[in-house]
């Protein structure tokens, strides 16, 4: 199966080891990869920040960038949702409405193209170790992908999962809210690392690096020996 | 109480609310009990996607025929031998309420719980013209007595007060004398209210929903106190928002019913209570003079714009219970009567941007609350349309954060300059960064940095390395 790899930003420029374990996984459940070279960012920080008009080239930019694709997957559930946010955004728009809607209909967060498209629910990943999972908010209640993340954790070898106490609340990232509204975003990161470590967890999962960045931020910055990753790698680790 | 509740800046009021750790504990431990009742009723109730459904249907066909349910609902109050008033703003309202105390010679005023009279700051001109008003539900009976301290909830106002604060309050205005334990406070506020009930001249309510084919109101309780303040006193004035309207008696149920489930975790509340105009001849109890006031204040304003639907609200708190910002920074940090993401919506509507223009700000968009509403208001979606208002035809951005955000949207819509930012960001960040973090940021990063650290830019950016892999890219 033919995959286009929407990898974000955020994962290119500060997290590209979630990117390879991202296409190392995929290619070991039988996809091809391809990236098209002229992906940029999706155009959320613009839009979410009330510049709407501002983010619009950058959107079209990426619509037209992955319109070859056949499935588009993203190790990001903010990022796969923004792509579908689009047909709304150009809903009235003739030529990017249409494309908006298709590039919605192919797109997928990575865990959900997992177990939903590739039908797998064991990657055959082993990982020794006690894990939470941290269920970012756009992936969960925008993008409705809360179960196939928690399947595939359960079913990695070694793997201990604790379910994260407050586990849909927000972890106080929300985009440019995180720099904007710091005070307020500060107390919001404090409890979800607090939370964090009332499960006695070793490692701190998730499927977002915006999120997994905010928390990883706050725990390093406290010192905690919670270790951060993204579900990309913990399912790309073998035994 | 006015909408607006503070002069202080936004940032001011969110640091001292911070620091309030009885008001966090109190805040953090209502959203979880209140969210743990809700999720027990609306499981027992079943197919709650499809009663949202239909609640949302109910608030819109009413707002979208809101002149005719308006007009059929005044007929009907009329007709009950009940008084209609239209009041296109605070200061109409208030007038007509204090000519209604003036001609009553009305000295002592009972109040149930109501925003909108908070709203339009009823309780001020009352005063202002010689009458005692005494608010009857326990929490604003709480907040009256402690200086007109401002409300925190909309439907739990004193939620920021514990029961020894509350025990401190009552010994110093009322001489109460016993222990902060809850049911003696209880008793001792209702044996005092009791008095002031029977004693008072004219009783005020809110209106949770009125039903437009029989002109009936309807009171959402569960102290009692509307029942007392509506059937005690000679004369009852209800002061309604324009939009809080039914059709029939038949949708006040369903509402009722999801209004109850969404606010406290109740399948219903203790009263409920519906009442149709003054007394008739032979009734034992209830008003002789009826008025029903309608409040515009700049509601009809929002009509037909695509912020109408906040309008759809039936005053739960659903979202104000499941918000992450409000669980951190409580009420009084929103400076508005309406706080959490409802307040983040309505208060810059009703109150214009200039006093609220933070408010849109205080959200991660994280959706719970539009998740939580009963009515499906799309609360997350309408604060980004006012940041985008703020943005576009407000013009109160920050003129550095125009600047950036069109860089930032210049840079992200071509792919050679973002890669050339891309590959020039190791560079620019190495001064900053420490092992692979960086922990002193300077402007915006600082802000970041400030409170975690910041990982340090790949220094093989991923689109490298795939190009790079001995696999290769393909494109």
């Amino acid at each position: 199966m033919k995959v286009t790899l929407f990898a974000t930003c955020l994962v290119d420029m500060f997290k590209s080891d979630v990117g390879k374990a991202t296409v190392e996984l995929l290619e070991r459940l039988g996809c091809e990869i391809d990236f098209p070279e002229s992906q940029v960012c999706c155009g959320q920080p613009t839009y979410n920040s009330g510049y709407v008009e501002e983010a619009k080239p950058a959107m079209k930019q990426m619509i037209d960038t992955f319109q070859h694709a056949e499935y588009v997957v993203s190790p990001s559930g903010s990022c796969a949702y923004m792509f579908h946010e689009y047909q709304h955004i150009f809903k009235d728009d003739p030529v990017y409405g249409p494309k908006a809607q298709e590039l919605a209909a192919k797109t997928y967060e990575l865990t959900e193209f997992i177990v939903d498209v590739l039908k797998i629910e064991d990657v055959g990943a082993t990982f020794p170790g006690k894990v939470t999972y941290h269920t970012s908010c756009h992936m969960t209640r925008l993008l409705g992908v809360r179960e196939a993340p928690i399947t595939l954790l359960k079913n990695v070898k070694g793997l201990e999962y604790i379910e994260l106490p407050g586990k849909e609340n927000c972890c106080g990232f929300g985009g440019t809210f995180s720099v904007k509204m710091g005070q307020i975003s500060e107390q919001m990161v404090n409890e979800k690392v607090q939370h964090v470590e009332e499960t006695g967890a070793d490692y701190l999962i998730g499927a977002d690096a915006s999120c997994l960045m905010n928390i990883g931020g706050r725990i390093t910055r406290q010192g905690k020996p919670i270790k951060v990753m993204h579900i990309a790698e913990v399912l790309n680790s073998r035994a | 109480m006015s909408m607006k509740t503070s002069s202080e800046k936004f940032k001011v009021r969110v640091k001292n609310q911070i620091q309030d750790s009885f008001m966090r504990g109190a805040v953090a431990s209502a959203q979880e009990t209140i969210q743990g009742r809700k999720q027990t009723v609306t499981d027992e109730l079943g197919n709650w996607e499809e009663w949202r459904n239909h609640g949302e249907e109910i608030r819109k066909h009413v707002l979208e025929n809101l002149d005719y349910y308006l007009y059929v609902l005044s007929e009907n109050v009329a007709k009950r031998g009940g008084h209609v008033f239209f009041a296109k703003t605070a200061e109409e309202a208030g007038q007509y309420i204090t000519d209604i105390a003036k001609k009553n010679q009305a000295k002592k005023v009972v109040k149930a719980k109501s925003m909108v009279t908070e709203e339009i700051s009823l309780n001020e001109k009352l005063e202002a013209i010689g009458c005692e008003v005494i608010e009857t539900d326990l929490g604003e009976y709480i907040l009256q007595l402690d200086d007109h301290d401002p409300p925190s909830h909309i439907v739990v106002p004193a939620l920021h007060k514990n029961k020894e604060q509350i025990r401190d309050v009552f010994a110093e205005k009322l001489d109460y004398k016993n222990t902060e334990k809850p049911e003696e406070l209880a008793l001792f506020a209702r044996q005092t209210l009791r008095q002031d009930y029977l004693t008072a001249d004219l009783g005020i309510t809110g209106c949770n929903f009125a039903v437009a084919e029989t002109g009936s109101i309807t009171l959402v309780t569960n102290e009692g106190n509307a029942d007392l303040v509506a059937a005690l006193p000679k004369t009852q004035v209800v002061v309604m928002g324009m939009e809080r309207i039914v059709p029939t008696f038949e949708e006040m149920e369903v509402l009722v019913g999801m209004l109850t489930r969404s606010a406290v975790g109740q399948k219903l509340t203790s009263y409920i209570t519906t009442l149709t105009g003054p007394r008739d001849e032979g009734d034992v109890d209830g008003p002789e003079e009826f008025h029903l006031v309608i409040v515009d204040n700049g509601r009809s304003n929002i009509l037909g714009t695509e912020f109408q639907s906040a309008l759809q609200c039936i005053r739960c708190a659903a979202c104000i219970n499941v918000c992450p910002v409000y669980r951190h920074v409580g009420g009084h940090s929103y400076g508005s009567i309406y706080p959490g993401p409802i307040g983040v919506v309505l208060t810059p509507l009703l109150g214009g941007y200039d006093d609220y223009k933070e408010l849109p700000y205080a959200s991660t968009l994280c959706s719970a609350c539009t998740d939580a509403c009963p009515v499906k208001i799309p609360l997350h979606e309408l604060i980004l349309k006012h940041r985008q208002v703020i943005v576009e035809k407000e013009g109160k951005a920050p003129f550095s954060e125009k600047i950036l955000m069109k860089t930032i949207g210049m840079g992200t819509s071509s792919p050679t300059l973002y890669k050339m930012a891309s590959k020039m960001a190791p560079a620019l960040t190495k001064p900053l960064s420490t092992d692979d973090h960086i922990t002193k940021g300077v402007g915006l990063l600082k802000e970041w940095t400030d409170i975690r650290d910041l990982p340090a830019p790949n220094k093989e950016r991923f689109r490298d390395w795939f190009k790079n892999r001995p696999k290769g890219g393909k494109e």
